[in-house]
């Protein structure tokens, strides 16, 4: 038997941050990830820290998100140099294309609300072609504009999971490979039980993605989630000729060049269809037409862990005090509020930050 | 980073590489070729125009591309040597413009 603070079932993006977090102010934290068969979103995505079109019509997801963007930065920096990984991270502002008129007008209206809503908070620009081609000059002749937002930034999600992965266990962290088959309370005290170990521990965060829909239950919380897969194409190396993200297409620190975005209704479905690729490859030659020559090398799918209203799922159990319960499909960009602002608030007892306490389960019982 | 564990043995054929003629065993892909004749550099980065060359050996890196009988970016550890291949490394400017 082994006793800790805190077990955060889940070693993605959510479940890494938290914990890395947790460790950072002293606290005793053993980190349960699964296996390489489980379904890994933050294996999977594209690399946004993004802040524009994000909470339109909440403005509590939009101040949330803002608060994670401008951490970045400082986060990234105390994250390298704790574990020497390069996380690519960039924050120049990232660019939204409108393909056509239409969508350039209905982006102007979106983004204006977002600035209203912000009270001076968050700023944009909006950009068309020609003004674009200043920045970017292979952009295509039919692109009809962009949104802009300072904000924006973009960063090697592989290289940020990992580097919350070595900071974590720098840190005196436990990060363990095993599936939990189960989590009682009993008298203050959490038993997790996975195939060969029993723990225990007084405060337990599930980060487990999809299996946070059954484990919520044993802890008095739920979690009404579901899949939407994106499907990402990534082309061959090429040199740099796009530094700012942007929603559909972002070359690397490397020079490959990721493409998005797709999203599908297709359970849990992890492949690539065909047509969506089609669909997603066309786009991005519209974007930049040069792309047509550039050989395309891998393509995957992967889910986002989503609730009804597309805003994150953070709760705290109320039957089982020291139970949460967090999901979001934003891990990169909300990377920074999960180690800083959650775990601080769980660390210290109490409870999760004001501002999100509007994104409980709650919301979903009618 | 690879290292030979002994000569290749078997057949053989002569290949050229940036100019200069290489006796290779008949068998190997282009890649083991190149490295058992000690090239390391097969191509340059195409951000940092440094030296590249095979990592994976298996197709999936693209690390190896190279320019083979006047075709670009070829995967070399997936073709197989042939009498006569006129074989040069793949600097970025042959071919990425991008215009």
């Amino acid at each position: 038997m082994h006793n800790f603070d805190s077990i955060v079932v889940g070693g993605g993006l959510i479940g890494s941050a938290v914990s890395y977090g947790l460790a950072r102010l002293g606290q005793k934290v053993l980190m349960l990830d699964e296996s390489d068969n489980s379904i890994r979103a933050a294996r999977g995505n594209f690399g946004l820290i993004w802040v524009q079109g994000k909470g339109v019509n909440h403005s509590n997801y939009a101040d949330w998100t803002r608060q994670s963007a401008r951490q970045w930065s400082d986060f990234s920096k105390e994250l390298s140099e704790l574990t020497n990984i390069d996380l690519a991270f960039e924050q120049s502002g990232g660019f939204d294309f409108c393909l056509n008129e239409k969508e350039l007008g209905k982006r102007k209206t979106m983004m204006e609300k977002m600035a209203v809503n912000s009270v001076g908070e968050f700023n944009f620009e909006m950009l068309n072609n020609s003004e674009l081609k200043q920045i970017m000059p292979k952009i295509g002749p039919s692109v009809a504009g962009a949104s802009f937002s300072q904000l924006d930034g973009h960063v090697n999600p592989l290289n940020l999971l990992k580097a919350l992965h070595k900071g974590f266990i720098h840190l005196s962290g436990i990060l363990t490979s095993s599936a939990v088959i189960g989590i009682q309370h009993h008298q203050g005290v959490f038993q997790v039980r996975t195939k060969n170990s029993n723990y225990t521990s007084d405060k337990v965060i599930l980060a487990a993605g999809f299996s946070n829909k059954l484990l919520a239950t044993k802890v008095g919380l739920q979690a009404p989630l579901h899949p939407q897969r994106g499907e990402i194409l990534v082309s061959e190396k090429i040199p740099p000729f796009l530094i700012h993200p942007t929603g559909l297409v972002r070359q690397t620190k490397d020079g490959g060049v990721l493409l998005g975005d797709s999203h599908e209704d297709v359970g849990f479905d992890e492949g690539v269809n065909i047509n969506e690729m089609q669909k997603i490859a066309k786009r991005a030659i519209q974007i930049f037409p040069f792309l047509q020559s550039v050989k395309m090398v891998r393509a995957w799918g992967s889910l986002r862990i989503l609730t009804n209203d597309g805003l994150p799922l953070y709760d705290q159990s109320k039957t089982c005090p020291g139970a949460f319960a967090l999901s979001s499909h934003s891990g990169v960009t909300l990377a920074p509020v999960h180690a800083l602002d959650i775990a601080g608030r769980i660390a210290k007892n109490s409870g999760l930050p004001p501002i999100v306490e509007c994104f409980n389960s709650d919301r979903f019982d009618v | 980073m690879f290292k030979s564990i002994g000569k290749s043995r078997g057949e053989s054929v002569t290949i050229v590489f940036e100019g200069r003629s290489l006796v290779v065993a008949k068998k190997l892909n282009v890649a083991a070729a190149l490295l058992e004749s000690g090239v390391t550099s097969f191509r340059q980065g195409e951000v940092n125009l440094n030296n590249r060359g095979p990592y994976c050996m298996m197709g999936v890196c693209f690390d190896c591309l190279i320019t083979i009988d006047g075709l670009e970016k070829q995967q070399s550890c997936l073709i197989q040597v042939r009498e006569g291949m006129i074989i040069s490394r793949q600097n970025v400017n042959v071919s990425d413009d991008n215009e």
